[in-house]
């Protein structure tokens, strides 16, 4: 996988794994976005359990079902980067970059350009497949989204990083509440009316390695495990990112249960 | 760029006085491409802002700042009583898609925070030299001041970063 040697291509680790769980990656993210000062991909092939993720804002009480959530006991994060609230599971495909500031010429470190820089990139992946666009800040295929982002940008540094739905379970978008916030070209669709999922298009291994051919044509990937990164790892950091408690959960349900209320009254 | 820098010169000409605060002028601006910068106040690389007002130090974003982050949603500020450091991060801001730290230009004990921007994100768009300031700080050392950048050196600075990219 390795491509040595570029001259004047900046180096990127890439770190491929399968199944492991969100809050190891997302703390993994966290902790080299903080503390290194390399360029990393990180591509992570499905997690390993159904978990709800928000972003940085996210308000239990406003963004889910939380009855049906508490019912079924599926763990709920907020993470340290931006954005809106999205269920992964076995059948989302993550895909992260974290690169220093001056890793890609030309892109100021702001949402909007890196944005666009990553639109550039995964047009190389979809070329030739479905009707692909960076869209408003999704990946759809039409107008269909299957590719959700996300930013945390630092000083010297920024972190990108996508969920894409390669498939996905109907009765789990039941958790989700339909967001306030919503892309303009989502024109008050239901969920299942505004997602696709990206295994209609490409197998599953395919996507990963046009989307490593893609990262090499703007670095020199170099492979590592993640067994490399956590012996070296600073343990001092510790992450924002974390799981919200039971407790945390059920004071946003009734904090629900009484807006509602006070919605008919 | 030629009418960049027609623009620029004419805005450092002109240096019009903003009616509320007498002793800062913003940079007179030509359209919404341009954004203000406030004379009296000291500049941060990283878009930070700085007024000195006697024991005491504001700190917020500039318009440059706001203006390439988006529409902001969040605001994620210290509690006071704490301590930062030149250069470090004191919170962050989320817009679009993106949480973007905000790091202080000088170091000192945090003895304010805005919490309008809990309820009011978007002041921090609206109004980023005012209402949408975000810490004030007792200086730890007031020389670090002298390492800022002023208002003339600011406005350069921001259009050579842009220009590069």
């Amino acid at each position: 996988m390795a491509n040595p040697g570029k001259i004047g291509v900046p180096m990127m680790n890439l770190v491929r794994l399968k199944g492991v769980p969100i809050l190891q990656q997302l703390h993994l993210e966290e902790r080299l976005l903080r503390t290194s000062s390399h360029n990393w991909c990180i591509i992570n092939d499905g997690t390993n359990q159904p978990t709800i993720v928000m972003g940085v804002s996210g308000k239990p009480a406003e963004l889910l079902e939380i009855e049906s959530v508490l019912c079924d006991q599926i763990p709920v994060m907020r993470r340290f980067t931006g954005g809106g609230t999205v269920l992964v599971d076995p059948g989302t495909i993550f895909v992260t970059f974290i690169c220093n500031k001056d890793a890609v010429a030309g892109i100021q470190p702001y949402p909007q350009p890196i944005m666009s820089w990553s639109g550039a990139l995964y047009n190389k992946v979809f070329q030739g497949i479905g009707d692909f666009h960076l869209r408003e800040n999704d990946y759809v295929f039409g107008d269909r989204k299957f590719g959700g982002n996300a930013q945390s940008i630092t000083k010297n540094r920024w972190i990108h990083h996508t969920s894409f739905l390669w498939d996905y379970e109907v009765r789990n978008m039941d958790y989700l509440k339909l967001p306030a916030r919503v892309p303009e070209y989502r024109l008050a669709r239901g969920h299942l009316e505004f997602i696709c999922r990206m295994k209609d298009y490409l197998s599953r291994s395919e996507f990963i390695n046009r989307t490593i051919e893609a990262a090499k044509t703007h670095f020199s990937l170099r492979s590592t495990d993640l067994e490399a990164i956590e012996t070296t790892a600073n343990t001092k950091f510790c992450p924002s990112t974390r799981l919200l408690t039971m407790q945390e959960l059920e004071i946003a349900a009734k904090f629900a249960s009484q807006s509602n209320v006070s919605l008919y009254q | 760029m030629a009418l960049r820098m027609w623009a620029s010169s004419t805005a450092n000409a002109l240096r019009i006085s903003c009616a509320s605060k007498a002793h800062l002028s913003p940079a007179f601006s030509l359209s919404r491409c341009f954004s203000s910068v406030l004379d009296g106040l000291k500049y941060a690389s990283s878009h930070e802002w700085v007024k000195h007002e006697g024991p005491v130090v504001t700190i917020g974003i500039t318009d440059h700042a706001q203006d390439h982050l988006g529409e902001v949603v969040f605001v994620e500020l210290p509690e006071p009583g704490g301590s930062v450091s030149q250069g470090g991060s004191f919170g962050a801001v989320e817009s679009v898609k993106a949480t973007s730290d905000v790091n202080s230009p000088i170091s000192g004990e945090i003895v304010e925070v805005n919490s309008k921007l809990v309820e009011s994100p978007g002041l921090i768009n609206k109004s980023p030299y005012e209402d949408g300031w975000m810490i004030k700080l007792k200086p730890g050392n007031p020389s670090e001041l002298e390492s800022l950048m002023g208002s003339k050196e600011y406005t350069k600075f921001c259009e050579e970063e842009d220009a590069a990219h």
